[in-house]
């Protein structure tokens, strides 16, 4: 174990049912870096991403063996509050999902479920949140109004502020572009540069070009194994493993 | 060839709207055939004493033709029915669809389903026989077949209802809404009372006013087992007459053609008025919160 990680994955191997859709992958992740997975469908790399907040949890048969550990603590640990480590460990995923509230409450529900009731404070962290996420100048003016009558990438910004919002110390995102037209990915890439200054954030992607944009760290997984994982320009140059080099070249996946 | 086919296409169509319109007509003749057999009684009764009028009196001489005390025996079952059958249908729900492991949901679902078929006079009979000596013994009621025992009796009809459609409705909150609430570090249950129950209110709301349309248009068992006196009840073990079971219990007796044949279909308007109500009711708040669901694009 090494304090100079902010979260170590050591050996998780993760079953749905029979299933086995991780094989001992271990991989490090670094504060304030942005680590790309990258892959096929179906190569895991989702899987692993969920196993860091704990989302698979919800689906029943599946078991996690081997360890994850965030600032020395195991999270899969029986004494762990899973509630508390998702405040740790904000997500966003694929498809943006706001609640069918108002803008200002989507925001705000992260901050009302985790106890805080003062209303300037919300207030204040709503704002600074959306600030945060690059929205507040588009949707100050109508911050009371359905969060569903936004554009697709508007709403995904608000999912990354309403993540924001819990001040999470890792973000987890899924995809998060991969609903949204060109220019709104521009504006989501955009983000993840301005918000790595405070957040380790680890992305899953299909766009391989967007790996390279955004991340310090890419890892390539393949059939639930982690295959490669180095530091993103390395990786896109000088692959060390045939199987990274033809995909990232594009001879499959 | 071409030709045959569209030939075929055509004559299914103008079936289906054939078969449309026979059963429309024959809906709207019933309640045309409603409509022209009230309105002779307002010839010698005015609206306004058919509806406030306090007394049911309709074979004593000079007949009254009060209907405010089956109106508000009608009332009673309904709302005493529905404050009990709403918290525990949804409840239920509530468990079915968010809580109870998937085989436990299995077996559980269809029994509920299984309970919303029982025949009403089962539960009728139920009532008179099991419930009401139960109520006289611990309560020390005089009679056992009054507005409680009947309002518990169409409680138990109604939560079926309201309990499987507000199940199909609260599963059918999409699952990235659930999760997007966990993620943000909510509980299981906060998640249910601020994310699903709001996702799902206008189905619920469907399935609870559906529930109460059910109980106040429900015949049989009033009939059996809510005692019958048209009195404005002062106390929830007091009998009352709920408009159906009036109608029912009345009009085998009543000559055809008389002032109390034409009080009874005026009842009958009454009582579909009040369905309707709560019909329109329902449709405009599904409309109103129609779930919007997944974010579009």
């Amino acid at each position: 174990m090494n304090d100079f990680f902010k979260l170590t994955a050591s050996d998780v191997d993760f079953y749905y049912g029979d299933f086995k859709a991780l094989k001992n992958v271990s991989l490090n992740f670094i504060e304030k870096e942005v680590m790309a997975l990258i892959g096929p469908s179906g190569c895991g790399k989702s899987t692993f991403l969920r196993c860091i907040n704990r989302m698979n949890d919800l689906i029943s048969g599946t078991r996690v063996d081997g360890s994850i550990v965030l600032d020395n603590v195991d999270i899969y640990n029986d004494r762990i509050d899973v509630v508390n480590l998702r405040k740790k460990v904000g997500m966003v995923f694929q498809k943006p999902n706001p609640f069918p509230k108002s803008i200002f409450e989507n925001v705000a529900y992260g901050l009302r479920v985790n106890g805080i009731r003062d209303k300037n404070a919300i207030a204040g962290m709503v704002e600074k949140s959306l600030i945060q996420a690059a929205l507040f100048d588009e949707v100050k003016d109508r911050l009371k109004d359905s969060a569903l009558g936004l554009s697709g990438g508007q709403q995904q910004r608000l999912c990354i502020a309403r993540a924001l919002a819990v001040e999470p110390e890792i973000l987890l995102m899924d995809e998060p572009a991969s609903a949204l037209d060109p220019i709104a990915t521009q504006k989501i890439e955009e983000l993840i540069h301005q918000l790595k200054k405070d957040y380790t954030i680890i992305i899953v992607t299909h766009n391989m070009q967007q790996a390279a944009r955004v991340s310090d760290k890419t890892a390539f997984f393949y059939m639930g194994e982690l295959v490669e994982v180095n530091k993103t320009d390395t990786l896109f140059t000088k692959p060390e493993k045939i199987q990274t080099e033809e995909y990232i070249t594009g001879r499959f996946g | 060839m071409i030709f045959n086919r569209k030939t075929t296409e055509k004559t299914v169509h103008s079936m289906f709207f054939l078969i449309t319109t026979v059963s429309l007509t024959v809906l709207s003749l019933i309640m045309l055939f409603l409509f022209t057999e009230s309105i002779p009684l307002f010839e010698t009764v005015s609206i306004k004493d058919f509806l406030f009028g306090e007394f049911w009196y309709p074979t004593d001489e000079p007949a009254e033709f009060g209907i405010l005390s089956l109106i508000i025996g009608s009332l009673y079952v309904t709302i005493i029915s529905s404050v009990i059958a709403i918290p525990l249908g949804l409840m239920t729900a509530i468990y079915l669809a968010e809580i109870a492991s998937e085989r436990m949901a299995e077996i559980v679902k269809p029994i509920v389903e299984m309970l919303a078929s029982l025949p009403s006079i089962v539960i009728g009979f139920f009532g008179m026989v099991v419930i009401s000596p139960l109520l006289q013994e611990t309560f020390d009621v005089p009679i056992g077949l009054n507005l409680f025992n009947a309002s518990l009796m169409l409680a138990f009809m109604i939560i079926p209802t309201i309990c499987s459609l507000s199940e199909d409705a609260i599963h059918s909150v999409p699952v990235a809404l659930k999760e997007a609430s966990l993620a943000l570090g909510a509980t299981h249950l906060e998640t249910i009372i601020k994310v699903v129950i709001p996702a799902s209110i206008s189905g619920i709301c469907t399935a609870v006013i559906l529930g109460m349309s059910r109980a106040i248009g429900e015949t049989m068992v009033v009939l059996m087992i809510a005692g019958g006196a048209a009195m404005i009840p002062t106390s929830i073990f007091d009998p009352v007459r709920p408009m159906p079971a009036s109608i029912a219990a009345e009009m085998a007796e009543t000559p055809f053609g008389g002032e109390h044949y034409h009080a009874l279909f005026a009842t009958g308007l009454v009582l579909f008025i009040f369905t309707l109500m709560f019909n329109m009711v329902a449709a405009y708040i599904s409309n109103k919160y129609r779930q919007v669901g997944e974010a579009s694009l």
